[in-house]
């Protein structure tokens, strides 16, 4: 299996980083190295295996629906790359 | 003054304790020490004033029933620190002011420690020698041009280099331990769950553990008991019985099986290595414990399952960096052209590869084969531990298969760079305890550590193996303060 210029703009897209021509083609000898790495995996018969999606045996706690954090705004956007005080702005979304 | 940071953690809260020294003392040594150590570039944000202002605070109504009494300590810079800048490496979060505390940094602030500043990382905890961060490559104080290792590169320059008496880091494939290794350092990589989350900017969710980074294993020991509780606000956080690891801490091993697997035995592992970890069976056997060859028969699928799970839960975690709600934003025509200037200036080459891979991994057409897959074997690789773990109470390996290389020596490629976490990854991959410990040096004068991994909240054990260890081993780093004119 082998990962072309076209999967990657594909990914890119996917993951929302945009990549020039240079960097893509750079990206596909990088990833192709790495998956050629990765496809030992197939060497194992896996048919019967559970998946393990974590080690914490134990099933996650159920909480009280209370509201804990109360008036918090100013320290939400507090961050936020550019602000009007009272919301989270982004360029224009509807023409 | 200089003397001051040479001490271990436990001798200051013994000098603090008996009135020999004050906060400020040894705040000041540690601050001094640190701005004639810039050319190590292990500090992201220095917080020195603040940090003063504190120990007087301290010193003028001490509390010395805490544990870290007036104790300044510098942390990673992967952990949120309430009004303090925390960039986790990246460009993204170049201006992140956090309005929290990670629980982690809380207990510590908790027990009477004051914070010096943030420690150099790779970029959101990926890289194994600290040179995917933004902040710039951090020196290893062992040499010059030679890497501290990663991804708590800064942490283990740091501890090393006397700039701060102990440091937390975060491991997630090795990123505690093989530093530690590269730095003649302590470094405990808890059972995942052991540490709370809260507040540590994530990487790859179901392996990320806080753990100390330390010159010895006593003072290793009692940062773990501060920073392990329990944590409503972490949903993987476990309850169990945690010990107090420095009271409890044991040279006797008596009678303690300790398993060697030979899948550990890699090709072109240099002789050095090997030799160092006979050494390290000739010790354990010395303190009385008893030597059982094991065989962990999936140890070399860890590192292809650990490529697909890792950046498959890094591409979902970061994610949230979209110039919206908080960090860098680049200008775009659009929303979508913003999102993706974005994070294509903001991060580095190294976290956009992991993103990719992520993404790919998890994508239509590909999940069942990548990600269900890596699943399917990280399952296989925890049973093999499970079913050793009938048989022995610890195992031996070696901390890397090479001792530190030179800045730039890798960079190129990102698969020989990923092959340094080879002995690392298995322990994340199982959510095992593993400690390295610094053990020998290899021709070049570099350290060199060997690895014990315990069972599951067996901290205390493989503390005390190490405990043992340490004094047969009788390590001595050899820093030369090369960096300081």
């Amino acid at each position: 299996m082998s990962i072309d210029l076209k999967t990657i703009k594909h990914i890119s897209k996917l993951s929302r980083i945009s990549v020039d021509e240079k960097r893509a083609e750079k990206l596909v000898g990088d990833l192709n190295s790495i998956f050629d790495f990765i496809e030992k995996l197939n060497e194992l018969k896996t048919d019967n295996v559970e998946p393990l999606t974590s080690v914490a045996e134990t099933t996650l706690k159920l909480r009280s629906d209370k509201v804990k954090s109360k008036n918090i705004r100013e320290q939400i956007v507090k961050n936020s790359p550019q602000n009007n005080e009272d919301y989270f702005v982004v360029p224009k979304v509807i023409e | 003054m200089s003397d001051i940071t040479k001490q271990s953690l436990t001798e200051l809260v013994e000098n603090i304790k008996n009135k020999k020294l004050s906060s400020v003392d040894i705040t000041k040594a540690f601050i001094e020490r640190s701005e004639k150590s810039k050319e190590l570039n292990a500090y992201i944000t220095e917080d020195f004033t603040s940090a003063l202002e504190k120990a007087k605070k301290f010193d003028q109504k001490p509390n010395l029933d805490l544990k870290l009494p007036g104790i300044p300590m510098a942390v990673k810079d992967l952990f949120c620190t309430k009004d303090v800048k925390t960039t986790a490496g990246s460009k993204i979060l170049n201006n992140f002011v956090p309005t929290y505390e990670s629980t982690v940094t809380e207990n510590i602030w908790r027990e009477g420690a004051i914070l010096l500043g943030k420690l150099n990382c790779d970029e959101f905890a990926m890289g194994s020698s600290n040179e995917t961060s933004f902040f710039g490559d951090v020196q290893n104080p062992i040499d010059k041009d030679l890497v501290p290792g990663g991804s708590s590169g800064g942490s283990a320059s740091a501890v090393a280099g006397q700039l701060t008496p102990i440091t937390i880091g975060t491991d997630t494939g090795g990123s505690i331990r093989q530093p530690a290794s590269f730095t003649g350092t302590v470094g405990l990589k808890p059972t995942y769950g052991s540490c709370s989350r809260y507040g540590i900017v994530a990487f790859a969710s179901s392996l990320d553990q806080a753990g100390p980074m330390a010159q010895n294993v006593k003072d290793c020991a009692l940062l773990q008991e501060v920073i392990s509780t329990y944590d409503s606000k972490d949903s993987t956080s476990i309850e169990f019985e945690r010990k107090q690891y420095s009271k409890e801490l044991t040279k006797n091993i008596k009678g303690k099986k300790i398993g060697i697997p030979k899948e550990y035995r890699v090709d072109g592992m240099p002789k050095e290595i090997e030799d160092l970890w006979q050494k390290g069976i000739q010790y354990v056997k010395e303190c009385g414990a008893e030597i059982i060859d094991i065989s962990l028969p999936h140890t070399s699928y860890a590192l292809p399952t650990y490529y697909i799970v890792a950046p498959a839960e890094a591409s979902s975690n970061l994610a949230r960096y979209d110039g919206v709600k908080y960090g860098f934003r680049a200008k775009g025509e659009n929303l979508i052209d913003m999102y993706e200037k974005t994070r294509s200036e903001g991060f580095g080459v190294e976290v956009q590869r992991r993103i990719m891979i992520g993404t790919y991994v998890l994508s239509s057409g590909y999940y069942d084969a990548y990600y269900l897959k890596a699943q399917k074997v990280r399952k296989l690789i925890k049973n093999d531990f499970d079913d050793v773990y009938k048989k022995v109470d610890a195992i031996l390996t070696p901390s890397t298969p090479s001792s530190a290389f030179k800045i730039g020596e890798k960079t190129n490629d990102p698969v020989s760079m990923y092959l340094n976490d080879i002995f690392t990854v298995p322990v994340n991959l199982a959510g095992l305890p593993g400690i390295s410990i610094p053990a020998g040096h290899d021709s070049k004068g570099y350290p060199l550590g060997l690895q014990i991994i315990g069972k599951a909240f067996d901290e205390q054990n493989i503390l005390n193996i190490a405990y043992a260890m340490e004094e047969k081993i009788n390590f001595k780093n050899k820093i030369t303060d090369w960096w300081i004119k």
